[in-house]
């Protein structure tokens, strides 16, 4: 009897034999698939060094003031464009003291503004609103405005670029 | 004309295209399925318009985090027909979203995912699910400042999820901001990733309604049971079944063409939504509302009581999901009229009418403070005293108008101020501005006593007659 003949001499070779086929197929399969799922979390897997970025020389901003500056991120790539640009609230409080606040409202991240007569953060989403050092004051946000760390070096206002801030539970 | 049927006799012969297609456009369907089955056909035709418009916009949409919104612009206003491209999407896009909210509604009502259909009901919620990720990041190509700030706030809703929420937050993003990886990701989600999901499971949807059958109108006391439901309906097919194509197919034809003709009528008369300013994360001038189908949860957000409202987003999702996928196993026997299943109507006339006063009040936004207030007109302010025409300017200056209405002028925040005078006292007045309270923050630190008492005079002059 041969296999022309339509059926097999030991069915359980055969099955074994298929079997492994088609482990090491699937073997074969993740394999393929390590870099895709690379691709996807390659921006995730890189941490982005923290670095310092110059906003400004530290007497162009005036005590009680608060005003908008930007900044380039850690890293941006180069097809990023303007989208590697991030903004913060810096307001000077004293001669040495500033504080610079994310823009992002504590909510849902909606940039929220400064209003300078009443001296309140108002967001343009759902509400929210923050007293003029970021603390809550109304609305939906579950707390205050989150801050940059900001240094003075060589008379230049400098603030660590940080990931956006996300509201965890 | 002979040539040409030869060539599509030996075409056929070697294909067994008619071998394959007949049967499935001559399957019996019960007679009296007539208009209300023809949602989930609209649902595909909008699919399949979304797929060839999609397509068509790839040509020329730059998936790059820098040139995607020149590429919008170039798209909208000076590509051949490019801005007629953008509308039939969009507008495909929200019949789309439109169609599988009936047709589900339509399932649900009329019980049509019980015994056997139960994995018709489950593919179609994954079906949901990718239609609606489809919404969203369809959005965020729309690479504006609304796109940018939108895929923000959906990383900030992902990250209420506990212990994943963070990282799923960065996932959507890219990394830890917005970047050049933000663009590239969500386009590959929306035009590859969920596309092929879609395919596959839409196959299978489609498959099942050929193995199971359409189901038949639910008719009061007609049970769908385990034991005898597949004898009875193949009896009744025999009995009163009509060939699908064309005695049932051309109702759904009729309609898609109808949904078609109205897609294409909105794209000319309403055109693509507008494309806003550039996508740069550092000018703060954006409002980001969502697309209309998200808009009633964009509400959701803004009236939900502030002390629920992360285990609201972060756990509403997940029991919305476990609720819907359990119904098929928990009620998948039985009565399937609507009139013997009187809470089905009940839960349906809720989530409807919850829906809509929702998207009604998203459109109005009250919540959201009126940047663009202008300061009170003289006819506004009448003749009053110099402190109280003071404290009309104040009015505007110090932002109270941003949240407040006097006269048609201002936001709804908060009360309207028309005839405040009537309601409160000059002493009520200035404790309410000096502290606050509710969804008012404390004026009392950013005000002089002056502006104060000229704003309190002012406001004492509020009166309806």
């Amino acid at each position: 009897m041969n296999e022309s003949s339509g059926k097999l001499k030991d069915p359980g070779r055969r099955n074994f034999l298929m079997n492994i086929l088609l482990g090491v197929s699937s073997l074969a399969g993740i394999i393929i698939a390590v870099p895709v799922v690379g691709a996807l979390l390659d921006p995730l897997l890189k941490k982005p060094p923290k670095v310092w970025r110059r906003v400004g020389e530290v007497d162009s901003f005036k005590i009680g003031d608060t005003v908008l500056v930007r900044f380039k991120n850690a890293s941006p790539l180069p097809w990023s464009g303007m989208t590697s640009e991030t903004a913060s609230w810096v307001r000077r409080v004293s001669e040495n003291e500033f504080i610079a606040f994310s823009v992002n409202c504590a909510h849902l991240g909606c940039p929220v503004r400064w209003i300078p007569d009443s001296e309140l953060f108002l967001c343009p989403c759902h509400g929210g609103v923050y007293n003029r050092d970021g603390s809550y004051a109304a609305g939906p946000p579950p707390h205050g405005l989150s801050r940059y760390p900001w240094r003075i070096k060589n008379n230049q206002l400098e603030i660590e670029t940080s990931p956006i801030p996300i509201t965890t539970m | 004309m002979r040539k040409l049927k030869l060539l599509w006799q030996w075409f056929d012969d070697r294909t067994g295209t008619s071998e394959l297609v007949v049967p499935l456009a001559k399957h019996l369907v019960p007679a009296d399925a007539r208009w209300l089955y023809v949602f989930g056909s609209a649902t595909l035709f909008s699919f399949i318009l979304q797929v060839v418009t999609g397509v068509g916009l790839s040509l020329l949409y730059q998936p790059s985090s820098e040139t995607a919104y020149a590429s919008l612009k170039y798209i909208t206003d000076q590509a051949v027909l490019g801005y007629y491209l953008r509308a039939i999407h969009y507008w495909g896009a929200s019949a789309m979203i439109l169609f599988v909210g009936i047709h589900m509604i339509r399932v649900y009502l009329t019980a049509a995912y019980k015994y056997p259909r139960e994995m018709s009901w489950i593919s179609g919620l994954v079906l949901l699910g990718l239609t609606l990720g489809m919404g969203f990041t369809g959005q965020l190509l729309r690479w504006d400042s609304n796109g940018i700030w939108s895929a923000v706030v959906g990383a900030e809703q992902a990250g209420r999820i506990p212990l994943i929420g963070k990282f799923l937050a960065h996932f959507l993003l890219g990394g830890e901001t917005l970047g050049g990886a933000t663009l590239s990701r969500i386009f590959a989600i929306h035009v590859f990733l969920i596309p092929a999901l879609l395919f596959g499971l839409l196959g299978l949807h489609l498959y099942l309604v050929i193995r199971n059958g359409i189901s038949e109108p639910p008719v009061s006391g007609q049970m769908a049971e385990p034991e005898n439901y597949r004898q009875n309906y193949e009896h009744m097919l025999e009995v009163k079944g009509v060939p699908f194509w064309p005695n049932a197919s051309w109702r759904d034809t009729a309609f898609g063409l109808l949904v078609v003709a109205g897609i294409i009528f909105l794209a000319v008369v309403v055109g693509p939504p507008h494309i806003g300013t550039p996508p740069d994360p550092a000018s703060i001038h954006s409002n980001p509302r969502p697309d209309w189908y998200f808009l009633w949860i964009f509400a959701l957000f803004a009236l939900m009581p502030r002390l629920i409202e992360s285990f609201v987003i972060a756990f509403g999702p997940v029991l919305a999901v476990i609720v819907l996928f359990a119904i098929p196993f928990v009620f998948g026997r039985g009565e399937r009229s609507p009139i013997r299943r009187p809470w089905s109507i009940g839960i349906i006339v809720f989530i409807v009418l919850m829906i809509a006063v929702l998207w009604y009040e998203g459109i109005k936004a009250p919540w959201s403070p009126d940047f663009d207030a202008k300061p009170l007109q003289a006819s506004v302010i009448g003749q009053v005293s110099p402190e109280a025409d003071q404290g009309a300017r104040l009015m505007f200056s110090k932002g109270c108008l941003f949240c407040h209405n006097i006269s048609g002028d201002g936001g709804h925040r908060g009360p309207g101020l028309t005839d405040v005078g009537n309601r409160l006292t000059a002493d009520e007045l200035t404790i309410k501005i000096v502290n606050g309270g509710g969804n008012m923050p404390a004026f009392g630190p950013s005000l002089t006593k002056q502006e104060l008492s000229d704003i309190v005079a002012f406001l004492q002059t509020r009166k309806s007659h």
